[in-house]
């Protein structure tokens, strides 16, 4: 009788400190956005929040704190990332869905995911080696003087950074589709591609929408490959040649050691806020996108 | 279709090639098992064991911090403790925790040590690894902790098991392979992550003595050394790069190896 009432209160123990935890983790969400929240009201009080968002005179040591270079860098060179990776990333994951055979699927889908568990300051490196200098040259050529340092630079990185994400995610959706439906289209005369492109695509398209935010996400919010590579000068970039100046790359090389300037740290803390809401915002949007999704497909 | 595979392909290839011809250059075996020396960032003695030992302990000490936490989240996620419901919710918590840049938790984590007191140091750095790593582990835990059949559990229960016994015997034990995956997939974000530990971990050229003091990293030891101007300490910076690749390469491979060996002992 005994041993029945110790096991029992074991399993009530257990079971409070399982939901003290998933307390605990639902608390650090909401406890970084409180945080972030009240440690950038001494700005926000002191600046109306469209002044900070569209000027872009930014001197901390006057207290005038714009932040339209950095907003505008940031999204600039997440363009430039989506634009060069999308048509790859998705003419990769139709390939891999529908041309080709399990074995080599298998293997790819390793080769992602080890490119997606490199380090960022490794690509950051990377960047600086092969990308920089090829980004010189071709300015260069192309009759702009630039260092290489660069938004196309930070793009390309960004570019490749992002690749892996975006592939195993579309991949998965495309893998979700039954095989019914491709062969129902191939039975009616269709080509591949017209099955790919009038089927395939047409079912997978929110699930790859999904896939394409997240990668956005990230991309917004990457800090030190970028960083290395994309020239830090604050100024609104006028083409693509140009130095930028990132919202992560702000916080990275000024947080931590310009605390005596009054406000900075909280306009460094406000930057930080919006990559939060931003960052989170989208990837809200993608989770309840795919939730939608595998509800429809069990 | 297949150029733009391959051009996925060539990078991962061109990215491992970079790193492996500029960093083999500088590597000795001075450079693992010497801290810097007098003149170490003007191209002088020393290596950057500092570094590979600070990455290690911040690495383990928020793999074995998060594992402490992740398992009970991930079993309080299945139906027998949570409503569907808030099960849903912390998913959505836990997916927006995942994609937030560690940037961000660099800053979130600074502030916190402020306000504590607590100066840039080696606990400071485990804790916002921590935080890092948490949602990346809970999430790929629960996906399997989620797989494993309804049927089995009956079963167990209908052994007259209460719950823990069931989820630390069966549900544990049938996850088994997702878990160590989990844990591995996580290790491998932490030990790589510069952006969140580079105002929270500090740098130093000694190896920590207590949890107190500031520590080194590869990922900060490649950033800073890849930005000064002379070569001899650039190389040293590529060296670091391919210690830091072939950590987390050899965490990618063990984890598939790892997985693929305990998943002879689950039901299927």
């Amino acid at each position: 009788m005994a041993g029945m009432r110790w096991r029992q209160v074991e399993d009530y123990f257990a079971g409070r400190i399982f939901r003290l935890s998933l307390i605990f983790i639902n608390a650090v969400a909401v406890l970084i956005t409180i945080v972030l929240i009240i440690k950038a009201q001494p700005i926000l009080t002191s600046t109306s929040l469209a002044e900070l968002l569209l000027s872009s005179d930014w001197h901390p040591l006057q207290g005038r704190f714009g932040f339209y270079p950095f907003i505008i860098s940031t999204l600039e060179v997440t363009a430039i990332a989506m634009i060069i990776s999308i048509p790859v990333c998705l003419l990769s994951a139709i390939y891999l869905s529908e041309y080709t055979n399990s074995r080599f699927r298998e293997f790819a889908r390793f080769v992602i995911d080890i490119l997606a568990g490199i380090p960022s300051v490794i690509y950051g490196l990377c960047g600086v080696i092969v990308v920089v200098p090829f980004v010189q040259v071709v300015g260069n050529a192309l009759g702009n003087a630039t260092t290489g340092y660069s938004l196309l630079a930070g793009g390309l990185i960004l570019a490749v950074m992002v690749t892996p994400f975006i592939i195993s995610l579309s991949l998965e959706v495309l893998r979700m589709i039954p095989i019914e439906a491709r062969e129902n289209t191939l039975a009616l005369g269709t080509t591949k591609w017209e099955a790919v492109r009038h089927v395939i695509l047409k079912s997978a398209r929110r699930g790859i929408f999904a896939a394409i935010i997240l990668g956005f996400a990230r991309a917004f919010g990457e800090t030190i490959a970028v960083l290395m590579v994309v020239g830090n000068v604050a100024q609104v970039p006028t083409s693509v040649f140009d130095p930028a100046y990132p919202l992560p790359a702000l916080i990275a090389n000024n947080y931590g050691e310009m605390m005596s300037i009054p406000l900075y740290d909280s306009a460094l803390l406000l930057a930080a806020l919006i990559l939060l809401v931003v960052v989170g915002g989208f990837s809200m949007m993608a989770h309840l996108t795919l939730l939608r999704i595998g509800r429809e497909v069990s | 279709m297949i150029i733009s595979l391959g051009l996925v392909l060539t990078a991962l290839a061109g990215i491992i090639f970079v790193v492996v011809m500029k960093g083999a250059s500088a590597l000795s075996l001075s450079m693992i098992i010497e801290t810097p020396k007098g003149g170490y960032y003007l191209g002088k003695e020393g290596g950057i064991a500092n570094a590979i030992v600070g990455s290690l302990y911040l690495a383990f000490g928020a793999s074995f911090l998060s594992i402490m936490i992740s398992l009970p989240v991930a079993f309080a996620m299945q139906r027998e403790y949570t409503s569907h419901f808030a099960a849903n919710c912390s998913r959505l918590a836990l997916d927006i925790l995942w994609g937030m840049p560690s940037i961000v938790y660099g800053a979130f984590g600074f502030v916190v040590m402020i306000y504590f007191g607590l100066r840039s140091s080696l606990l400071g750095g485990i804790i916002v690894l921590t935080l890092l790593m948490l949602p990346i582990m809970i999430r790929s835990m629960e996906e399997v902790i989620r797989m494993v059949p309804l049927e089995l559990k009956e079963i167990s229960y209908s052994l007259g098991t209460t719950k823990i016994e069931t989820t630390v015997s069966v549900v544990l034990r049938q996850a088994m392979p997702g878990v160590i995956t989990a844990v591995l997939l996580a290790f491998g974000r932490g030990i790589g992550d510069a952006a969140s530990i580079l105002f929270t971990a500090g740098y130093t050229d000694y190896i920590p003595r207590s949890l107190l003091d500031p520590v080194a990293s590869l990922p900060l030891a490649i950033f800073f050394q890849s930005a000064t101007p002379i070569p001899e300490v650039q190389d040293r910076a590529y060296t670091a790069a391919l210690i830091l690749l072939f950590i987390v390469l050899l965490v990618n491979i063990v984890s598939r190896i790892l997985g693929w060996r305990s998943s002879r002992y689950i039901v299927r």
